[in-house]
């Protein structure tokens, strides 16, 4: 699925965080990693995960190193700094007071169209 | 199989890496990140039973535009558009030291110009009082460390450089040896003129001895007016900063212009041209493009004034006053005609189309060609009145050599826009005439003066 570019940049934050949050790792696998929690819904243009995680390291979330990876390249590894940690805590409240809105209203509209589906019923 | 595989792989990621490098917002420590990401993705991919190619070929698409990518770091990485001054953070070690090295070499430089200038004092020549003698050898100051700074960047062979060196005696020579006695106006002359001609000389070593290569001496060209540039900012820079010193050292009672006038301006005028040399060669990229910038901005505001000029000269019939010293003026046009358009020209892409820019080229050297043709004409016309001074006498010459050049140019831009002839054939009749004025140049400081001296 296609997510527009806004939201897009606002989730990728508590994502890449998260992700990061259950351990070290690095621009492929973190992409692997957000296609395999999303089910698939979630398709990132694979270029433009380098450049969130290294505003994520400019704002001192994360702190990056380079390693020699077992396939004998280097690699750029990252790893979520307590900074990070505080952040995603902080994100994680700021979502979840989102998603609590919007199942609400969702909820609230679900209602509206089975009533309004009664009413057409009724008419009828 | 995996052998050719893996060989097929890195050439394709080579050129990929040579073709996202050309991204100034992407550094090289970024595009090795992004490669460890391609070269991951192709292996899965290949995993799953794809050929090395279309793995490739998947990988990269799956990066994104690189357009797009691009416009993502620039905007993370700001200040990677704003090229630092001296050495990229990034860079590798070696080219840092290199770098350090060259600054080092060129301030050392810099420092030998602005004591060069004081030199003549030990023998009790002062610059506010010999002005003459300053006047003659201004270029002996600054050129010579200029020659060599090219001559160290570049490596110049030993036979080459020696003969640079004569070259610097030989104009040494020919600015001193003739009678002050002469006149005021044979130092006017070679003051003007021995800058010129020496400018030749530090050619030869910024083409690294190989002044014969035209690709050289077009880069030589280019060098020269982006130096202009340069040179002409830093002098901004200088003058806002004694500007200063002259308003705080006022405030507490003390005068600087004896300071300034024995001292910073000129051994600051002489160290600028080697500072400004290594900023043109270091910087490269930074404002390598200024002098195509200013040209397409001010050939448009050229070619209106000429055409109005002209206009106004058919309409009003009024001829062109040469009493006062007009030639040199229109001259000087016809330099910067000469430079509007080949700055335009060495920026100009052959392949692109002709568009409305070319025709207003034209336009603009046609109406200057014009315009000095019935400048020279009103000379001719009245040259027994006036008299041939030496100073009348060279901005003449000057002014035949720059119309032949422009003339010759004109008629290779027409060809050129009309399809006939290559760009190429324009450039090298520029960078075939060079010689030609530091030969005019060399003539007017050294015969000019026992020439006229018994006319």
């Amino acid at each position: 699925m296609e997510i527009g570019k806004d939201l897009m940049a606002a989730s990728s934050t508590p994502i890449v965080l998260a992700i990061l949050a259950e351990g070290d790792s690095y621009g492929y696998a973190i992409l692997q990693r957000v296609r395999q929690v999303s089910g698939g819904r979630i398709e990132w243009t694979d270029g433009m995960l380098y450049p969130v995680l290294h505003r994520l390291e400019r704002l001192g979330f994360v702190k990056a190193r380079w390693e020699v990876a077992d396939t004998g390249r280097r690699r750029k590894y990252y790893r979520i700094t307590t900074t990070g940690r505080t952040q995603l805590a902080e994100e994680r409240r700021q979502w979840q007071a989102v998603d609590a809105t919007l199942r609400g209203v969702w909820h609230a509209l679900s209602r509206v169209a089975v009533v309004r589906g009664c009413a057409v019923g009724l008419g009828a | 199989m995996a052998g050719t595989d893996a060989m097929s792989l890195d050439a394709q990621v080579g050129a990929w890496r040579n073709y996202v490098r050309r991204r100034r917002a992407i550094e090289p420590v970024d595009i090795a990140e992004l490669e460890d990401h391609l070269r991951e993705q192709v292996a899965t991919l290949m995993d799953r039973g794809l050929a090395v190619d279309e793995a490739f070929l998947i990988a990269v698409k799956r990066l994104g535009s690189l357009d797009a990518l691009s416009r993502e770091f620039a905007r993370e990485h700001a200040d990677r558009l704003w090229k630092q001054l001296v050495v990229a953070r990034s860079e590798p070690a070696e080219v840092a030291a290199t770098s350090h090295t060259e600054a080092a070499v060129a301030f050392a430089l810099a420092a030998g110009a602005a004591l060069a200038v004081k030199l003549p004092a030990l023998f009790g020549l002062h610059i506010v009082g010999d002005a003459g003698f300053y006047g003659r050898n201004a270029a002996l100051f600054a050129l010579p460390f200029v020659t060599g700074y090219f001559a160290w960047k570049r490596g110049l062979d030993l036979l080459t450089t020696r003969r640079l060196i004569v070259a610097f005696m030989i104009a040494a020579l020919f600015a001193n040896v003739y009678p002050a006695a002469w006149g005021r106006h044979d130092e006017v002359l070679t003051a003007l003129h021995l800058p010129i001609a020496l400018w030749l000389v530090v050619g030869i070593a910024y083409a690294g001895g190989r002044w014969s290569d035209g690709a050289r001496r077009m880069d030589f060209i280019r060098f020269s007016g982006e130096l202009f540039i340069y040179y002409v900012l830093i002098a901004l820079g200088g003058g806002v900063l004694t500007a200063f010193m002259a308003m705080m050292f006022r405030a507490i009672g003390i005068d600087v212009a004896p300071l300034f006038q024995a001292w910073l301006l000129p051994c600051g005028a002489a160290a600028a041209l080697v500072v400004a040399s290594w900023l043109v060669e270091a910087k490269q990229s930074v404002i390598e493009n200024m002098a195509p910038v200013l040209t397409g901005l001010f050939t448009p505001l050229f070619a209106i004034v000429l055409t109005a000029f002209l206009g106004t000269m058919l309409w009003t019939g009024r001829g062109i006053d040469i009493a006062r010293d007009v030639l040199i003026g229109f001259d000087l046009l016809l330099v910067v005609v000469l430079g509007l358009l080949l700055y335009a020209v060495s920026a100009r892409d052959p392949r692109a189309p002709r568009n409305g820019f070319d025709i207003l080229r034209i336009v603009l050297v046609v109406v200057a060609l014009l315009a000095d043709v019935l400048a020279l004409c009103a000379i001719a016309a009245r040259i027994n009145e006036f008299g041939l001074t030496p100073n009348r006498v060279a901005a003449l010459g000057e002014n035949v050599i720059l119309l032949v050049n422009l003339g010759g140019s004109a008629v290779l831009y027409v060809r050129f826009v009309t399809g006939h002839d290559a760009l190429a054939r324009l450039e090298r009749w520029q960078t075939a005439y060079l010689p030609v004025y530091a030969g005019w140049a060399a003539l007017v400081v050294i015969v000019f003066p026992p020439l006229f001296r018994y006319v």
